[in-house]
């Protein structure tokens, strides 16, 4: 009986875990440790942060889909990893600190034959000061809808600045990246055209002042670098419809910002020509910029060995060319396809924990030296198709032994159905639907635009705002492991 | 007070960056919650974005 464990439950982790054990059934076992009791389907949080869902709809608990699967769930953050055992054991194994179960704060050993890296972004709002509480948490400053509570409290917050603005106060909302070097633009750009979509249907629009940063070169990049869509006879650049959203819902925007300190109601910003400024607001909402959620591993004297295994920015190394060039030697074959450690192949990484090989938007700094460049994101689509595949070349390895083939899927040749939500509503709703392929571009392949502009489009309608919710209650249904699950794509 | 007028009119203001961008027409802006238009465009987005999962899988 072979045994594989899992770190970290969230859209990579989750859908990695559910196929392996659907593959493998009772001969093997699948533990997973997560530090949450509940399942999150982030996209709606940005629904829950305008009030328009409550924490309960995007939300539910783990415990008995694992326990339904089979799935041996322990509430643990997985705190290291010993790939080569210890002096008196060559058994690999995690060690684990539980949240939950009655256990909290003991530590436990998990010995494993494979492991999967899933632990997803540390959300690391101290690398601004005054953006977190420098214990790793949200400050007090501002709000953030990247977990269910954090959204809850942003709604809290903007109902507040909407009272004041129905009593006459005009309000000043500043939503976007909070960092030089933040990824998830699309989740603020949801967020602001929602809380704008919001304000209207409350009729207060006119006495808010929404204004939007971003570490984006160009508004429309979202850290892939823009994408471009057909329109008429042209092939025109996300730059235009980003522009065009803009200024249609009466929204300004900075960007190519690095927020540098936040606070009481002003943010410090420095711009990628090397000025500074300050930004006043009543209510921010700042993505904080990701880092691996901080493993340690050593080897089997007990050493740390984390730089070996972990990219500086506390990622997973995989199979991909990690070779420092410029950014005019970037190649599509830089991206990982099989997600395994080169140096323990019975690592593998899926979802955010695996380290890039490099961004996919052009890097760019400020003359004081300051880096201004979205990192690159990975979204739901490939964090749940990358997890699927590293789950079946596990699988396969533990039934057809250590020769057997690896599944690929690289983000180069790989593309995403994104939904971007600019309000919602059953009748009045909007929102962006685009499709990008692939999700990091191949300019070999393509020269110039580097997508295929055949599968690369994207509109504004009522009808990708019933798809997003139609995919909200799908996605849940395939993570309930309800009858027909396997049938939901990724 | 009351819902924000987004006519073309208010939002661009000359040489300023929004007057640099593209704008919809209104005709655009009502096809974009027309009911009947959008079922027929929930069909298409549909089926394309089912056919770049099938590509991506
Ligand atoms: C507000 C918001 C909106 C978004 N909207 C969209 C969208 O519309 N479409 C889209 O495609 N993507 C969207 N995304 C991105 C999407 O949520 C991510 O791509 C996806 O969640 C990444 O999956 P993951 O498994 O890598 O990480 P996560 O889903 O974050 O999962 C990581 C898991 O690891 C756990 N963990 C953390 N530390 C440890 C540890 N030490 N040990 C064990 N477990 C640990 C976490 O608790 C979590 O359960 C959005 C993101 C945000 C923040």
């Amino acid at each position: 009986m072979a045994r594989l464990v899992v770190m970290g439950g969230g859209v990579s982790g989750h859908t990695a875990a559910t196929f392996a054990k659907k593959w493998l059934g009772d001969e093997h076992e699948v533990v997973v440790v997560t530090p949450n009791s509940l399942w999150n389907w982030i996209p709606s949080n940005i629904w829950v942060g305008v009030g328009q869902m409550t924490k309960e709809d995007v939300v539910f608990p783990l415990a008995p889909v694992y326990e339904k699967a089979g799935i041996d769930y322990r509430q643990a953050k997985a705190v290291s990893i010993h790939p080569e055992g210890k002096t008196d054991s060559n058994t690999p194994y995690i060690t684990i600190e539980y949240t939950g179960q009655g256990k909290e704060g003991q530590t436990e050993e998990i010995t494993y034959d494979y492991l999967i890296n899933a632990t997803g972004p540390k959300l690391n709002f101290d690398a601004t000061p005054g953006l977190g509480n420098g214990e790793g948490g949200i400050g007090e400053h501002t709000v953030s809808v990247c977990t269910a509570d954090h959204a809850v409290h942003a709604n809290l917050e903007l109902q507040r600045i909407f009272e004041k603005a129905k009593k006459g106060e005009k309000q000043k909302i500043l939503i976007g990246t909070g960092h030089g070097m933040c990824t998830c633009q699309g989740a603020a750009f949801e967020y602001i055209f929602n809380v704008e979509h919001e304000a209207n249907k409350a009729g207060i629009r006119d006495m808010l002042d929404i204004q939007w940063v971003s570490n984006e070169s160009f508004l429309g990049d979202f850290g892939i670098g823009g994408l471009h869509i057909k329109r008429g006879m042209y092939a025109a650049s996300s730059k235009l419809f980003a522009e065009s959203l803009f200024v249609e819902r009466g929204i300004n925007w900075t960007i190519g910002a690095h927020i540098s300190k936040v606070e009481d109601k002003k943010a410090h910003y420095e711009l990628l020509d090397g000025s500074t400024g300050e930004m006043e607001f009543d209510f921010a909402m700042l993505i904080p910029p990701f880092a691996g959620v901080g493993l340690k591993a050593y080897d089997k004297a007990g050493e740390d060995m984390t730089d070996k295994i972990f990219a500086p920015n506390g990622f997973l190394k995989v199979d991909a060319d990690y070779t420092p060039k410029p950014y005019e030697e970037w190649k599509a074959s830089d991206w990982p396809r099989t997600y395994q450690n080169p140096t323990y192949k019975n690592i593998f990484a899926c979802g955010i924990a695996f380290a890039p090989p490099h961004l996919i938007s052009k890097p760019m700094s400020s003359p004081n030296g300051t880096p201004i460049n979205p990192t690159p994101p990975r979204t739901g689509m490939p964090s749940g198709i990358i997890g699927k595949a590293v789950a079946h070349s596990i699988c396969d390895l533990i039934k057809e032994g250590e020769n057997a083939h690896l599944h690929e899927a690289s983000m180069a040749e790989m593309g995403a159905a994104c939904v971007a939500s600019a309000g919602k509503g059953l009748t009045d709703g909007t929102a962006a639907a685009l499709t990008v392929y692939p999700v990091v571009p191949d300019f070999e392949k393509y020269p110039g635009i580097g997508r295929d502009l055949d599968y690369t489009f994207g509109e504004i309608g009522l009808a990708g705002h019933w798809i997003k919710h139609i995919l909200h209650h799908m996605f849940l249904y395939k993570a309930k492991l309800k009858p027909g699950w396997t049938l939901i794509p990724e | 007070m009351g819902s924000v007028d987004h006519s073309i009119e208010k939002n661009v203001k000359a040489y300023e960056p929004s007057f640099e961008v593209m704008v919809p027409t209104p005709f655009v802006k009502f096809m974009r919650t027309c009911i009947l238009w959008q079922i027929i465009r929930f069909i298409v987005i549909n089926i394309k974005m089912i056919v770049v999962v099938q590509k991506s899988h």
